[in-house]
């Protein structure tokens, strides 16, 4: 495990996914311990610093930080605002730091962590997708799909060579004219974080299960409507809603998309090479 | 009857992939994909051109239609975008959007 900062009574803790590490400044012994714990093989040095930091204090646990049981996003006088029964935070995208109140939970911060790598994705033309994605040969596929399309199926019956990147969340970063589909920790029924590795983007996969299996072309207003039915989105801005529609046009005018139908055993994977 | 002038609305984003135009609406997020005809009279909704020119030069003039079958149907169609928040519709001619706020490109 990566060592961390500690001065003062504070500890740094740096966890990059996709490349963006993220500092979470805390006072806490104990939330130091459940980020190397949770985020084991993206935990950084805080030497490395990016641009983006956090001060975190840890609420009781027996506490709730809000009344407001479903996450909010909302932008006010050029900062970020993110709520939930769990958490509260704010973060200014100008200089990259923000606040966290929050109770000693993965599920808070992991929350957290993924809003804000979509607010920093989006004016880049990347995105976070409710997918799983993997590594083979070089190349990376995701597997999109809502709950029970078989995201966590497709991940458990990936044969060893395959590099599983995630079985949940998929995060896409575009560089120049090619997308990238980087690890994550944001595991799904599989409970296994996934390899903090990256590579291009070979093919996006809409998943269903059937009796054999199969690949399909799908029409490019089907997959736009499906690919922005599974970016993740959280907040009801105009300026966003735009950056991830070009984002999602972008994306499916140079990365081919299909609907990849399959019977749940590791025979599809002979289709995905 | 005075002159009717559609504009694209600002609180979109619109997109041509794939040969056809979709649009999503930035208030609510609502997609729509348009056709052929439809995408003709999206693109020529400037706020300037009135409506009954549209059709006549536009879809009749590219679209094998008869004027007054054209000038229903389009109607029909301007009033269910302006129902959608996507069209703007007036009497008047409608200034124009400001730039790089009407259409992602």
């Amino acid at each position: 495990m990566m060592p961390v900062q500690q001065s003062q009574g504070t500890h740094d803790v740096a966890v990059e996914i996709g490349g963006m590490p993220i500092v979470l400044r805390t006072q806490d012994a104990d939330f130091r311990t459940l980020l190397e714990d949770r985020y084991v093989g993206f935990v950084r040095p805080s030497t490395c610093a990016g641009s983006f930091s956090f001060d975190v204090d840890v609420m009781k646990p027996e506490r709730y930080v809000s009344e407001q049981e479903e996450l909010k996003v909302w932008l006010e006088d050029g900062i970020w605002r993110l709520e939930r029964g769990d958490f509260r935070a704010q973060w200014d995208p100008r200089i990259g730091r923000g606040r966290i109140l929050q109770a000693l939970s993965p599920y808070a911060i992991d929350s957290v962590l993924r809003v804000v790598h979509t607010l920093i994705q989006a004016p880049q033309g990347g995105f976070l997708l409710h997918g799983a994605s993997a590594i083979r040969n070089g190349r990376a596929f995701l597997f999109s799909g809502v709950s029970g399309a078989g995201k966590t199926t497709i991940s458990r019956l990936a044969p060893p060579d395959v590099i599983l990147l995630t079985d949940e969340i998929s995060y896409i970063r575009r560089e120049g004219e090619c997308y990238r589909a980087c690890g994550t920790p944001f595991a799904g029924e599989l409970a296994r974080v996934g390899e903090n590795a990256t590579a291009p983007i070979e093919r996006l996969f809409f998943l269903a299960k059937g009796p054999n299996n199969r690949i399909d072309p799908i029409e490019t207003s089907d997959a736009l409507r499906m690919l922005l039915r599974n970016i993740l989105f959280f907040a009801d801005d105009s300026v966003l809603v735009k950056m991830v529609f070009s984002s999602a046009c972008e994306f499916l005018a140079r990365v081919p998309a299909f609907r990849l139908t399959f019977y749940p055993d590791v025979r599809v994977w002979d289709l995905i090479q | 009857m005075p002159d009717t002038y559609i504009a694209r609305s600002t609180a979109i984003a619109a997109r041509m992939l794939g040969g056809e135009m979709m649009i999503m609406s930035a208030v609510d997020s609502t997609f729509f994909t348009l056709n052929e005809v439809a995408t003709v009279i999206w693109q020529a909704a400037d706020g300037r051109t009135p409506l009954a020119e549209i059709v006549e030069q536009r879809v009749c003039g590219e679209f094998e239609v008869e004027p007054e079958v054209a000038r229903r149907d389009v109607e029909q169609f301007v009033s269910e975008l302006s129902r959608q928040g996507i069209l703007l519709v007036s009497d008047q001619p409608i200034a124009e959007a400001k730039p790089g706020t009407a259409e992602a490109q």
